[in-house]
């Protein structure tokens, strides 16, 4: 067993280099350009780039679906798109549309569709939410054929009901308080959402490796549901606190200090659990991919540099990954204990004296 | 920057693909779990009450067992002391009877002695009289066998009557 973890692991350091490598060099010469790398992994994408051989990119072409203001609903797939201009939409070069779909309108100017696409972070989405809900459903499937009274679940469904019991215990009934029960469905999702899509972001190869935690849109998304279970079920005195915040009156009219500042702060809550999702996954990725890069940027140099380099890289690459795991346990963690927190802070009663 | 700028596709499609995933998991999925859970940690927090319970119940029995076996023996050692009072009495009381029945025994025997002597002295008495009697008239018959004998006696005898004796 012990031997054949180390192999596995053995084989993973292997393939990590390599799936980046391979796409990176397709020819001896071709010098590295930094910014296109690094972006071009943990940005969006029409198509989910594998590897490049011999100069071809091996990629998995997905569904690209637009609506153009002049002609409508568009479908195609994203291998069209390699040629060049489909349909009258192509992919943008253009400092403010750059990598994205546009067509012309009649002016001749760039504009964006409608894109709903099914792009890499999409598909990603989707992979991952599947995951998980077959992870979830398949732990819950245990209660429903034992008598979770009379037994405890081993394995598989144990782990989940640890993890699940932590977050609810440590989490949801310290932070959200006497109703947590109303909260913790959310709260549970959102912690696994954020923890299952933060491990396969780190795993390299498909259907891992979409930047999914580390895309403001879908930070974007869990903050406004916070913030939702924040403000719409928060009590008297919470919008008391503030409305009418208990502080000297001429903080409070006739110009609206603290009113202003305790509304600015009802969204740089929510904005902050954005941020930071966002810029942890972000940063964690393009440290791995910059640990990396040094392995193709020495390629041009002296054998014996690049090979140590690469071992060097190899090593500090597999610390990353390491230090990554931590960072997507930590992140959802954090995550849902800020909205936790904020959501008890939205339930609190008056103290009493 | 397209990092920073929030895409509309994928906002769009993200709030669907999470919504779908917290109603499903929201409805099948941890509700279960923590319910299960719950349920369990009551069950177990109540069997804990319940062996404090019945160690409490058994701490009790064993006091009472205890003091029971005292009190039996205590019992035990005074129905052992009743026995032998009891016995003793008893022995004491057949002694008793026993020296009773006997003295009663002599008592009667006693009386029928002296009741039999009585008699046999009585007998003796009877008889000695009577061989006195006889021997008296075997004397007198000798005596009075001539007549001036007989005659000599009257007259002794008359003149005993003449004078009566002073009451």
């Amino acid at each position: 067993m012990k031997c054949w973890q180390l192999i596995g692991l053995g084989l993973l350091l292997l393939l990590l280099p390599l799936s980046l490598g391979a796409q990176e060099t397709p020819d001896d010469e071709v010098d590295l350009d930094i910014q296109e790398y690094l972006f071009g992994h943990v940005g969006d994408a029409y198509e989910w780039h594998i590897t490049t051989v011999n100069g071809h990119p091996v990629s998995i072409p997905l569904p690209v679906i637009v609506r153009s203001r002049t002609t409508g609903w568009h479908c195609f797939s994203s291998r069209h798109l390699e040629e060049g201009s489909y349909e009258g939409f192509f992919i943008s070069t253009s400092e403010k549309y750059d990598g994205k779909i546009v067509e012309r309108d009649a002016s001749g100017a760039e504009v964006r569709p409608l894109d709903l696409s099914i792009t890499k972070n999409v598909l990603g989405l989707m992979v991952n939410s599947l995951v998980l809900v077959l992870l979830i459903l398949l732990a819950a499937r245990w209660y429903r054929r034992h008598d979770a009274v009379e037994e405890a679940p081993k394995g598989f469904a144990g782990l989940v009901e640890m993890l699940v019991t932590m977050v609810e215990d440590d989490i949801i009934k310290e932070c959200v308080g006497k109703d947590y029960k109303r909260y913790s469905p959310y709260l549970l999702t959102a912690f696994f959402f954020i923890f299952i899509n933060n491990l396969m972001g780190i795993v390299p190869i498909f259907p891992g490796g979409a930047n999914v935690t580390g895309n403001i849109a879908v930070t974007l998304v869990l903050a406004v549901c916070t913030f939702l279970a924040v403000n719409l079920f928060g009590n008297k005195h919470y919008w008391k606190d503030i409305l009418w915040p208990d502080v000297p009156t001429w903080l409070k009219v006739p110009v609206p200090l603290m009113p202003v500042i305790e509304i600015i702060g009802m969204f740089t809550k929510p904005f902050s659990l954005m941020v930071r999702l966002f810029a942890n996954i972000l940063a964690g990725h393009c440290m791995i991919l910059g640990v990396i890069a040094v392995i193709f940027l020495t390629a041009n140099m002296s054998v014996g540099l690049n090979a140590g380099m690469g071992v060097v890289a190899i090593l500090l690459g597999v610390f990353m990954d390491l230090l990554e795991l931590l960072v997507a346990f930590i992140q959802a963690y954090v995550f849902t204990m800020l909205s936790a927190v904020f959501i008890g802070m939205s339930r609190q009663e008056p103290e009493t004296e | 920057m397209s990092l920073i700028t929030p895409d509309f596709g994928l906002l769009v499609w993200m709030t669907l693909i999470f919504g779908i995933v917290f109603f499903v998991l929201a409805k099948w999925g941890f509700p279960m779990i923590t319910g299960m859970v719950d349920q369990r940690s009551e069950r177990i927090n109540a069997s804990i009450a319940q062996a404090r319970e019945a160690e409490k119940q058994f701490a009790e029995m064993a006091d009472r067992q205890t003091a029971l076996i005292e009190e039996t023996r205590r019992e035990q050692a005074r129905i052992l002391k009743e026995a032998a009072d009891a016995r003793d009495k008893l022995v004491a009381d057949a002694k008793e009877q026993a020296r009773e029945e006997a003295s009663k025994l002599i008592q009667q025997a006693r009386t029928q002695i002296a009741a039999e002597k009585e008699s046999a002295l009585r007998d003796v008495r009877a008889e000695v009289a009577n061989l006195s009697v006889e021997v008296a008239e075997k004397v007198l018959r000798e005596k009075l066998s001539t007549e001036d004998a007989q005659l000599k006696l009257i007259d002794k005898l008359v003149g005993e009557i003449n004078v009566p004796k002073p009451n």
